[in-house]
């Protein structure tokens, strides 16, 4: 059920993304795909993580246009499990250190994404800092809203207990 | 010891798919030459094994061939050293076989060049006396060699038949120091008698005090001998002297290398005193 639960977040998250970024271009600065396996990464471990990251990331990669198809992957498939490890290492049931976990999962992902380009020649990234930080502190922010909204779900406590 | 486990198992499961993801990318990527990563990076490393594969391959081949190939190596060495002994005989037969051509071709030519009825001996022997200078020749009276032929070589005047046998003779060489030859010498005409000392060098006697004579005169065969044929070379003039007499005192290197020689020319024409001598004889016999 939370296996369901997670792919059709995901697919939901794949489609405002898309349609978010249809409307408003990359001027938007958030990464609802890399949100959604943070934070089943923070709440179900590294290996839901790991797995989610590396099906949201190719199909965000499968997705997108003049992507190489990996390479999203191969960053989500990383942060995942690193966040799953988090997760299961460190208490991240308050907003501060999910906060900080969605920010230094974004800044982690935007520099694997943007590096894997720059290692393979086929990008010129720039400067991204100011970009990568801006999306962070969306991601982070987003985040925690889906945190509240997944608390406040009927169930959820009963959940977390179980966990 | 689970949770050791799941780490274990989510550390394994990370790993491949990462390594699935680099796969999957390297795929779709060229390298700097235009081929796929995936290619280029799964040749390099298939080429690093097989440059492995190989150069295990040539340790073994080098181990098995400097060692265990070595097993067919000692009757192969025999084999190829008797191969070599025989070709060393047969190059030494064919060296001989050539210089006994290049001797021959000399004789020939003198023949062309003398216009003489000749016919062409090898030395067989040496004198057995160092006291007389004589050699023996393969050719004798069957082959129409006579008493008192003139033999001759390429370089010059050899020495005469002395003793012609059935099938070989005895060669007197001009060295000898019973031998003489009627000479002249070729610059000035100056004539005198070129005769033997037994030793390596001839003496040219009878030469007028008065001759014009020098050192490095050409010294020929004068014919009037009745023996050799005229104009073919006794040696050079090596030192004149004045003996206080009515004649110089004159010595001769020989033209001949007698130590070299291995064949010769006899010669078969007669002289025209040859010829007078056999009139007379036949004269006489007719008379009788």
């Amino acid at each position: 059920m939370k296996v369901v639960g997670l792919v059709l977040a995901t697919a939901l998250a794949l489609a405002i993304q898309t349609a978010i970024g249809r409307f408003l271009g990359n001027t938007i600065g958030v990464d609802l795909i890399l949100v959604v396996v943070v934070y089943a990464a923070l709440s179900s471990g590294p290996v839901t993580g790991l797995i989610l990251g590396t099906i949201a990331g190719i199909a965000q990669d499968a997705t997108s246009t003049g992507n190489i198809i990996g390479v999203g992957g191969l960053a989500k498939t990383v942060v995942g499990f690193l966040a799953g490890v988090v997760g299961t290492q460190f208490i991240v049931a308050h907003p501060l250190p999910r906060f900080v976990a969605f920010f230094a999962a974004s800044l982690l992902h935007g520099a694997l994404f943007l590096g894997t380009y720059v290692v393979l020649g086929m990008r010129d990234v720039g400067a991204p800092f100011a970009r990568l930080a801006v999306q962070g502190l969306g991601n982070a922010v987003i985040g925690l809203l889906v945190f509240k909204i997944a608390e406040s779900l009927p169930g959820a406590e009963d959940s977390r207990m179980r966990r | 010891m689970s949770l050791l486990d799941l780490r274990l198992r989510s550390g394994y499961l990370f790993l491949a798919l990462m390594f699935g993801h680099v796969i999957l990318i390297s795929a779709q990527v060229n390298s700097r030459r235009g081929v796929p990563v995936l290619e280029s990076v799964t040749f390099g490393v298939f080429s690093e094994v097989q440059r492995g594969t190989s150069s295990g391959v040539s340790v073994f081949r080098r181990i098995w061939n400097g060692y265990f190939g070595l097993r067919g190596a000692h009757l192969e060495n025999e084999r190829l050293k008797a191969q070599l002994a025989d070709t060393l005989v047969e190059l030494q037969q064919q060296r001989a076989q050539a210089d006994k051509t290049r001797g021959l071709e000399r004789l020939l030519e003198l023949r062309d060049r003398a216009n003489l009825r000749t016919t062409a001996a090898e030395i067989i022997a040496s004198g057995a006396s160092p006291e007389f200078r004589t050699i023996s020749i393969d050719k004798g009276q069957r082959d129409g060699v006579a008493r008192d032929m003139a033999v001759i070589a390429p370089a010059g005047v050899v020495g005469r038949v002395v003793t012609p046998g059935g099938r070989n003779a005895k060669v007197q060489l001009l060295i000898d120091r019973n031998a003489a030859a009627g000479a002249l010498i070729e610059r000035s005409r100056a004539q005198g008698v070129a005769v033997g000392t037994g030793e390596a060098h001839l003496r040219l006697d009878y030469v007028s005090e008065v001759a014009d004579v020098v050192v490095g005169d050409v010294v020929v065969s004068s014919g009037i001998d009745g023996i050799y044929p005229k104009g073919f070379v006794i040696g050079k003039v090596t030192t004149v002297e004045k003996s206080g007499g009515a004649y110089r005192s004159i010595a001769i290197a020989p033209a001949v290398d007698f130590s070299s020689l291995e064949h010769v020319l006899v010669v078969l024409t007669p002289t025209p005193l040859q010829e007078a001598e056999a009139a007379g004889d036949g004269a006489t016999e007719t008379s009788q």
